[in-house]
């Protein structure tokens, strides 16, 4: 008992950011379905699903967080394993579909008849199987970043080359996925999805069902990564930050631990990624990005790197204004955006978290 | 590679599978019964044309301290790097004991053989406590799974109380390394390299920084190590060699120059031409 | 139609000439000169007014005696009436040529030149003509060419006939064959009578013909010696050599693709080394990535945009003087970044990319706002369009050739100033070693201050060769970044030779790749191939070695 107590005193601001994840996680789907529409209190269908949304980022930005802030991997194309993820996911709900699409056709989604194909391709077997792609949600990211992490770090590629390559990685992908020959919908993507699970996706109880499972992830993921952050290995992964050679003149193989939390992260930002995509309805080739991966990075810099819940707090503060900006003022979210990346990583490098601290500190 | 020289390689006699190497375990495997426990034979190592070693052959026996002096640019810290497989010869070849081939096996590989470095300049993890600092040197398993449960058994913590101790930085245990001074750094990468209880210990400028009375306990340390632990120290400080040295190597130009007790090195001819100047 | 403007280009120079004279020679030489003008012209004039009548055999009478005159104006009035564009006004019974405006008509005087304003189609009436005068029509315009003075005039006009020719204009050729001077007319007429003989001669003329035409790379010839290999009746023999013939077409169109791929490869290649070079002086010296690398190549091309715009009728012109324009714009951007931004974040190279990127964002969003979230036209200046033709397969469009001549300027104008000034021997100390160049006296700021300003105002250059290529708007700078980087780091960082090979051989391998695999498969090809060739060689193809590449 005194042992947990200890364990969660450490991490006060942590901590009440899980009660409030835990408490929405419950608050928000009962005040959308239970409380009338007429009441104040009710919380609309559209607001479930933003926020929603804004969970899965923050999940995104915890992934970045934990190889950023603590490792020092600046990855620029972590969007592309969150589309991965996605991708995995809208395949399913596009089996799903069966022959409700508009061809009618069983077997094939919509976008294959209308190319004329004639029978699924292999990699699309066994996505009508929720297990199988949950199973896929995982290994797909993990796996594409175990083999780029395992070539990039045993040849001790760092620092802005790591960062570029990355980029180029996602960039790659893009071009890729945009091919109608992928088979993975071109530029429109997958979408027109109808139920998961059986459930139908249009249905209220689906969706604030799925902005619990995102607010539940996010709050286990958080505490699994608080767990890894405070064990001897975040400490080496942290050593691993401030003098790479030191840690290996000590016997650490540097670049498996890099290996293992750039695979986590992954599997993190691709499950994001698979929360994301039922609750926007779509996932096109866009998601993969440079610049999507790049904005993700400034959510966690703007938290704070190197605090879990900065990160959180990050995504979800950048996307509110996003949000907010884009109805009021469109044309002044980019200025706003490249204004914060030029103020956070001049004036604020350890972001508003570490604004807290310091003040905290002074007082 | 080709396949017959890939068998051959998997065959050699010399050699332990390296599966069969246990992980952080190396007493085993080090043969030093003909002496030495460091065998560098004609190492070479150039940048550009020129040659930092220059056929460079020099033999550390088993439990001995020995000092190496040289000017700037002689080559001092190149040759710890390509010991601690930093740097990567272009020819020559450098043993542990008997048995084990250094240019084969990476940093951490030899880090875990049970050679331990202290860089010329002090590198210590800042963003750290001390006491962490130590904690991550501690000698023992240092594979991913492991780390991530590993929790410090009293033994170990008993270990490192003991370390801060001898480094006299008991009361800054939790304090950020970031934070100490010069020659504080230096004491604790001194720990670090005593936490690692390594077998031979490469020692690069351990005094810089450090007032003398400070010397003069690295001094005692140093001393009081040989003998358990085979010592290479680098050092500038003519008083602190001294008073340690039993044999001195002089390195110039990347080979070795002279060699033999510090009287007869300072009164070698070729010595006093290039290195003590008169 | 392409000759048709020559000649009259070449009539209005003729007229402006003779003012010229007038000028020069004084009254009296004017006057006879100007009067023996008149009277040409009154002849030319009668002939053209008296297509007006409505016979067609006064028409056709007008047309012979057109002909005859050997009057440069006279091509464009016939070619006019054969294409149903000689009209006559109403009012006045003037013969013109009209060009169809918007729903109007432009009128230009046949005899003059002189521009008549426009108006609609019930003030004016068409001269008709039928087939008769059609068939004539054609046949004394393709004399006209084939005898007038200019060699590409009958060089084009005997291209066209290449394949169609009938008997009598087989004969005529012939004829002309005889006195014909220019070499590269006579092979045209050569092959153009071969190719008559190849579908009416004998079988020996057949052959000779064929022999003729091997080794002629227009498209005409290898389709018809593919038709000639389907009759299913053919001599052995003309079969046997066509099939050779064909094989030497062949193998000479396979060279010329690999000549004409590379073209495009290097083409490529010195855009990408335009983009990247200023990347590698920036990343090289300061090891830092702008990733606002790009949107002052953007800048650059809005920069040629502006000066055109404010001079729109010095296109020509214009280009060159885009040139410093976009240096110094761009240049002036790059050290306000460097002063502003990146100076505060040395040492931090990851802050210093996301800072410059929120600068990228507000750069391009700037030019959204302030110009136009559109792309902008830049036009080519006359100089810059068109192509030089190598064989009848291969032409060399001018635009990529200019770029490519300009990148090699710019690379070698740097690697001068890199290597013979004062700024250049400092850039060099401070990339090699910092703390050192400090101590020596070096002031290390204003270096990079001004070494950033020359890397960025060689990124505005590069705008300007590229605004000539590809369209110039807001994200234009974005899709460069990437690739410059990559060329880089291919080359070898601090490594300006190594850049020049990274971009080159990039540029030639991503060209040679995309015949099979298709331009998106092509650069992502090349992107895998360059993550895998870091993997390798991290340094790159030209490592820099010393202390400071270590760290
Ligand atoms: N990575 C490197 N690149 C280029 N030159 C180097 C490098 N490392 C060492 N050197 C050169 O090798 C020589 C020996 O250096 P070093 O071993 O550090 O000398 P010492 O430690 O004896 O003062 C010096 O001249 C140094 O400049
Ligand atoms: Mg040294």
């Amino acid at each position: 008992m005194s042992y947990l107590q200890q364990y969660f005193q450490s991490d006060r601001a942590g901590n009440s950011m899980l009660g409030a994840l835990l408490a929405i996680a419950i608050l928000v789907p009962i005040l959308n379905l239970a409380v009338p529409e007429s009441s104040v209190f009710h919380v609309s269908t559209y607001t479930v699903t933003l926020i929603g949304k804004y969970l899965t980022y923050a999940l995104l930005a915890l992934a970045v967080d934990l190889i950023w802030g603590y490792c020092g991997i600046l990855s620029l194309g972590h969007g592309a394993f969150f589309a991965l993820g996605g991708y995995v996911m809208g395949m399913y709900l596009m089996r799903q579909i069966g022959d409700r699409g508009v061809y009618g056709n069983p077997e094939l989604p919509d976008f294959m008849v209308f190319l004329n194909w004639q029978e699924l391709p292999w990699y699309w077997y066994g996505f009508d199987m929720f297990w199988f792609a949950a199973l896929m949600v995982i290994l797909v990211p993990g796996l594409l970043a175990f083999v780029f992490g395992w070539l990039a770090f045993r040849s001790r590629v760092t620092g802005v080359y790591l960062s570029i390559i990355t980029q180029a990685l996602t960039y790659a992908l893009m071009l890729a996925f945009f091919r109608n020959e992928m088979g993975f919908g071109g530029n429109n993507g997958l979408t027109d999805f109808k139920d998961i699970l059986g459930y139908s996706l249009q249905s209220d109880y689906t969706r604030a069902g799925l902005f619990a499972a995102s607010a539940l992830i996010l709050v286990l993921a958080y505490l699994l990564c608080r767990n890894i952050v405070n064990s001897k290995l975040g400490r080496v992964v942290v050593a691993v930050r401030d003098s790479e050679d030191r840690t290996r003149f000590l016997g650490y193989r540097v670049e498996y631990y890099k290996l293992w939390l750039f695979v986590l992260s992954a599997v993190l930002a691709g499950i994001a990624g698979a929360l994301y995509v039922p609750q926007v309805g779509i996932i096109n080739p866009g998601e993969f990005s440079p610049l999507n991966s790049i904005e993700l990075v400034i959510w966690v810099a703007i938290g704070g790197r190197g605090t879990l819940y900065g990160a959180i707090a990050g995504a979800i503060l950048v996307n509110l204004s996003k949000t907010w900006f884009t109805g009021v003022l469109p044309e002044g979210w980019i200025f706003a955006l490249g204004a914060m990346f030029v103020v956070v990583t001049l004036y604020l490098p350890r972001g508003l978290a570490g604004l807290i601290t310091r003040k905290q500190a002074q007082t | 590679m080709s396949g017959l020289d890939k068998m051959r390689e998997t065959f050699r006699r010399d050699q332990v599978w390296n599966f069969l190497m246990p992980r952080y375990t190396y007493e085993d495997v080090l043969d030093t019964s003909k002496g030495p426990i460091l065998y560098l034979e004609d190492v070479t190592v150039s940048f550009d044309g020129f040659r930092a070693l220059d056929d460079l052959t020099l033999y550390i026996n088993d439990g001995e301290l020995r000092c190496i002096i040289g000017a700037n640019g002689a080559g001092k810290t190149t040759m710890m790097d390509v010991i601690t497989g930093k740097t990567r010869p272009d020819h020559g070849s450098v043993f542990y004991g008997q048995r084990i081939d250094l240019l084969r096996l990476s940093e951490p590989e030899i880090a875990a053989l049970g050679i331990g470095r202290k860089f010329q300049k002090p590198t210590v993890f800042e963003q750290h406590d001390v006491l962490v600092n130590l904690e991550l040197s501690m000698r023992m398993d240092k594979r991913v799974w492991t780390t991530l449960s590993a929790r410090l058994s009293g033994e170990q913590r008993d270990r490192i109380d003991e370390v801060l101790e001898i480094i006299g930085l008991k009361n800054e245990a939790y304090k950020r390394a970031g934070l100490l001074s010069h020659g504080q750094k230096q004491w604790l990468e001194i720990g670090m390299l005593l936490m690692q209880d390594p077998r031979l210990l490469l020692v690069d400028e351990p005094v810089a920084g450090m007032t003398g009375h400070e010397t003069e306990r690295t001094a005692e340390l140093l001393t009081s190590l040989a003998g358990q632990h085979s010592v290479v120290v680098v050092e500038h400080d003519m008083e602190f060699v001294r008073s340690i040295a039993r044999t001195v190597t002089v390195l110039h130009q990347g080979s070795v120059l002279a060699q033999g007790d510090m009287d007869t090195v300072q009164n070698d001819p070729r010595v006093r031409e290039v290195y003590l100047g008169d | 139609m392409d000759h048709c403007s020559a000649v009259q280009k070449t009539f209005s120079r003729i007229r402006y000439g003779s003012r010229l004279l007038l000028l020069l020679f004084g009254l009296v030489v004017a006057w006879t000169n100007a009067n023996s003008v008149m009277a040409e012209t009154t002849g030319f004039e009668q002939i053209v007014q008296s297509l007006t009548t409505s016979k067609f055999r006064d028409k056709e009478k007008a047309v012979r005696e057109l002909a005859a005159v050997q009057d440069k104006r006279t091509m464009p009035v016939l070619q006019a009436l054969l294409d149903a564009r000689l009209y006559y006004r109403k009012a006045d019974k003037r013969v013109v040529i009209v060009e169809r405006v918007d729903g109007q008509f432009r009128m230009t005087d046949p005899v003059t030149a002189e521009e008549l304003g426009t108006v609609p189609k019930r003030k004016i009436k068409k001269i008709g003509i039928n087939n008769k005068l059609r068939k004539l029509l054609k046949s004394k315009l393709a004399s006209l060419s084939l005898e007038g003075p200019d060699p590409s005039v009958r060089l084009s006009a005997i291209e066209q006939m290449q394949g169609q020719l009938d008997e009598s204009q087989y004969l005529y050729i012939k004829k002309l064959l005889e006195q014909e001077r220019d070499d590269d007319v006579r092979s045209a007429m050569v092959a153009a009578l071969a190719l008559y003989e190849l579908d009416n001669g004998s079988a020996d003329q057949r052959i000779k013909a064929i022999e003729v035409l091997s080794g002629n790379l227009a498209q005409v010839v290898s389709n018809r010696l593919q038709a000639l290999l389907e009759q299913d009746d053919l001599e052995k023999e003309v079969r046997k050599a066509a099939i050779k013939a064909l094989d030497r077409i062949n193998e000479r169109l396979k060279i010329n693709s690999i000549i004409e791929t590379t073209f495009f490869g290097l083409s490529l290649g010195s855009v990408l080394l335009l983009a990247a070079i200023g990347l590698a002086i920036t990343f090289g010296v300061m090891g830092v990535i702008n990733m606002a690398h790009g949107e002052l190549i953007m800048i650059g091309a809005y920069t040629t945009y502006l000066v055109q715009s404010v001079m729109p009728n010095y296109t020509d012109l214009s280009l060159l003087v885009a040139i410093p324009a976009a240096f110094l714009v761009s240049a002036i951007f790059g050290i306000l970044i460097e002063r502003f931004i990146i100076r505060h974040l040395y040492g931090r190279p990851l802050e210093t990319l996301l800072a410059t990127f929120g600068v990228s964002l507000i750069l391009q969003q700037l030019v959204r706002t302030v110009v136009s979230a559109q792309n902008v036209a830049v036009s080519n200046p006359s100089w810059m369009s068109g192509s030089i033709q190598i064989n009848a397969a291969l032409s060399l469009t001018y635009n990529r050739l200019f770029i490519f001549i300009f990148a090699m300027i710019v690379f070698v104008a740097l690697l001068l100033i890199l290597k013979k000034t004062a700024l250049g021997l400092q850039v060099r100390a401070v990339s090699q070693n910092r703390s050192m160049a400090k101590a020596m006296g070096i002031r290390s700021d204003w270096v990079d201050a001004m070494t950033f300003g020359l890397g960025s105002g060689v990124a505005g250059i590069a705008g300007v060769a590229l605004s000539q290529l590809t369209n110039v708007g807001p994200n234009m700078g974005q899709s460069y970044i990437i690739d410059s980087f990559m060329v880089v780091v291919f080359g070898g960082v601090g490594n300006l030779w190594g850049t020049f090979v990274g971009a080159l051989s990039l540029g030639v391998a991503n060209k040679f790749i995309e015949p099979f695999s298709g331009a998106v498969l092509a650069k992502i090809l090349v992107l895998v191939f360059i993550i895998m060739f870091i993997q390798k060689y991290p340094r790159g193809l030209f490592p820099q070695k010393g202390r400071s590449a270590e760290n």
